[in-house]
């Protein structure tokens, strides 16, 4: 639902405060062959493989959105930093809000996490799309990784904005019947409410070694969970696979659940919540 | 649950050299309209619209056109295959007569559509159209039912010769119908839908579909519609504000292609 702009603005008109694009690299991208996204039991399972049209082609969505005055951050991926300033550029120039850099996503080869598991890549990277751009740029990272502090303070030195954790987490399912990985891919990354706990150490761990803000994503379904990556160090956070078990007005849901859960327990800034759970 | 159930094909029927038909015992309840995504391990997992409606079984009827359906084509009773579904939304059948206007590979899930709309005692007429004879399947099934059959094939080879809008454009300045219900190549839909003027409309449209569930976002028309979940099937005032109905569709990377 963040493909194109009739998408995201139905996205928006259901009561989300900004939208993330797809990730957007610079050429048109068809993604791996289907099965690329199955439900399991818990969560989510995709390797959808970074499908886009390519920056060129999405420009006309950006304007569409620009013109409607809806808040948009720009997910790009590439393979060096060159590409990202490329892109970043681009999407400033398109008239996004903010950019997001995908360092993150665990199943297209060269890209993503590839890159992302490398602290002095996410660091030149950042680094040298902050130079040349003037919008917020926030780093996506992984949970796959043993270094992921490691990561998050070299975007932090790089000057990003902030941190977005988490992406999915990788993992697979295979067949019964046929004995074999049902993704195309094979290997996808894990979403939904079964990630949470996941998500919910990694933006605790990440707040208490930096300064800068982070968003909280990984199985936010309810306002409960929301709060729960508040306390954990979040300063906001992002909803993707709850869409699929909520319906499009999740957000709207979790924004009144936030409301309601604060009010019960006399909170009128949410600013008091962020960082709870680190005494 | 959003996953393929793995299952043998209990049995597969050519209705032309370049269309088949596989049938599967999958008992859940399905409207005609809806769709299966279907995956042939190690090719493809593809969107297929019901064609056959029974209890415990149920059919797909398709035309080899690349990799996927060459290889479902080659599939024989007791090979394995995964099913998921089914999705989307369906035909709303209703009123005293209804119009229904197939096209190529559309034909497919009209026929058990006419059928609903004749076990519900509607006074049902039927127009397909193919290139030509050896693209016509189903005109047995759709007539034995009880249904008013036209055929139309741009060469002439069987039925009326020429478009298929050329036959329904007759029909619907000679008829009262409360409904024309499409499915078949989008140009022939949208000209359909002009000639509908003030009648109940409904089309189903193909988009391209990877989890068929909403989430991806790959098949989104218009404002957000996502085709495998608010679709396949829409009525005319959602086709009104649809800009894309007609116009262009998206590959697999999202990018726009003009009809
Ligand atoms: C809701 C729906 C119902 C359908 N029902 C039928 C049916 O009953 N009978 C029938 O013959 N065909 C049906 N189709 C079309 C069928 O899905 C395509 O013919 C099939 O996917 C082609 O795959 P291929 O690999 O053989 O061909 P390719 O050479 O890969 O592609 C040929 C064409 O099929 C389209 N296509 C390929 N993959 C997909 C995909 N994942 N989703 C959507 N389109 C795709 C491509 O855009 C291209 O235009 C339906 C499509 C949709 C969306
Ligand atoms: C179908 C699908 C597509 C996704 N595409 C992207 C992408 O293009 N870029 C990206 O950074 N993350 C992508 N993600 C990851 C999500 O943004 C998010 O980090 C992850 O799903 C965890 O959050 P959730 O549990 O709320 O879905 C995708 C997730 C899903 C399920
Ligand atoms: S195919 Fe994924 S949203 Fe429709």
């Amino acid at each position: 639902m963040d493909k194109d702009a009739g998408s995201i603005e139905r996205v928006f008109n259901s009561g989300a405060g900004a939208i993330v694009t797809k990730s957007i690299g610079l050429k048109p991208r068809n993604g791996f062959p289907n099965p690329t996204v199955i439900e399991l039991e818990h969560g989510i399972l995709n390797a959808i493989g970074l499908p886009n049209p390519g920056i060129d082609n999405f420009k006309e969505e950006l304007l569409k959105l620009k013109k409607l005055n809806i808040p948009v951050i720009g997910s790009i991926f590439g393979s060096d930093y060159k590409e990202f300033v490329t892109l970043a550029e681009k999407m400033q120039n398109y008239g996004v809000n903010a950019l997001e850099l995908n360092l993150s996503c665990p199943h297209a080869k060269g890209y993503g996490l590839e890159i992302g598991c490398d602290p002095n890549l996410v660091k030149e990277i950042t680094f040298k799309v902050k130079k040349s751009t003037k919008i917020p740029v926030f780093v996506k990272i992984s949970p796959n990784l043993a270094n992921i502090t490691e990561v998050a303070k070299s975007a932090e030195e790089g000057n990003a904005d902030g941190i977005v954790a988490i992406n999915t987490v990788k993992a697979m399912k295979i067949d019964l019947e046929l004995q074999m990985p049902v993704l195309s891919n094979k290997i996808g990354g894990y979403s939904g409410n079964a990630v949470k706990p996941i998500g919910i150490r990694c933006v605790y761990e990440i707040s208490k070694n930096i300064d800068i803000p982070i968003i909280g994503v990984g199985g936010i379904t309810t306002g409960k969970d929301a709060i729960e990556y508040f306390m954990a160090g979040a300063s906001a956070v992002q909803v993707g696979s709850a869409i699929y078990y909520r319906g499009l007005d999740v957000f709207k849901k979790i924004c009144d659940e936030i409301k309601i859960w604060m009010k019960h327990h006399e909170y009128n800034n949410l600013s008091d919540l962020i960082g709870a759970a680190h005494k | 649950m959003n996953y393929p159930k793995v299952l043998k094909i209990i049995e597969t029927r050519n209705e032309t050299s370049d269309i088949k038909t596989i049938m599967f015992e999958y008992p859940e309840d399905i409207t005609p309209g809806q769709f299966f995504m279907i995956w042939i391990p190690n090719i493809d997992e593809i969107p297929m619209s019901v064609s056959f409606i029974d209890k415990k079984i149920k059919g797909i009827t398709f035309k080899r056109i690349g990799d996927a359906t060459n290889a479902l084509f080659k599939l024989k009773a007791g090979d394995k295959m995964g099913v998921r579904g089914p999705y989307g939304n369906g035909f709303k059948i209703n009123g005293q007569r209804i119009l229904f206007v197939a096209g190529g590979t559309g034909i497919a899930m009209i026929a058990p559509s006419v059928e609903k709309a004749i076990n519900k005692e509607i006074k049902t007429n039927v127009l397909i159209g193919a290139k030509n004879k050896s693209e016509l399947f189903f005109e047995n099934r759709i007539k034995k039912y009880g249904a008013e059959l036209f055929v139309s094939t741009d060469d002439g080879s069987q039925g009326y010769k020429g478009f298929v809008t050329d036959l329904a454009k007759e029909k619907i300045s000679n008829n009262k119908f409360d409904q024309v219900l499409t499915c078949g190549p989008e140009l022939m839909m949208k000209k359909l839908f002009e000639l509908s003027q003030n009648i109940s409309f409904q089309a189903s449209l193909e988009r391209y579909m990877k989890c068929g569930f909403g989430i991806c976002g790959q098949c989104c028309v218009g404002k957000g519609l996502r085709v495998c979940k608010e679709g396949p099937v829409f009525n005319e005032k959602t086709l009104k504000n649809i800009e894309d109905f007609g116009v262009f569709k998206r590959d697999a990377s999202g990018r726009k292609i003009k009809f």
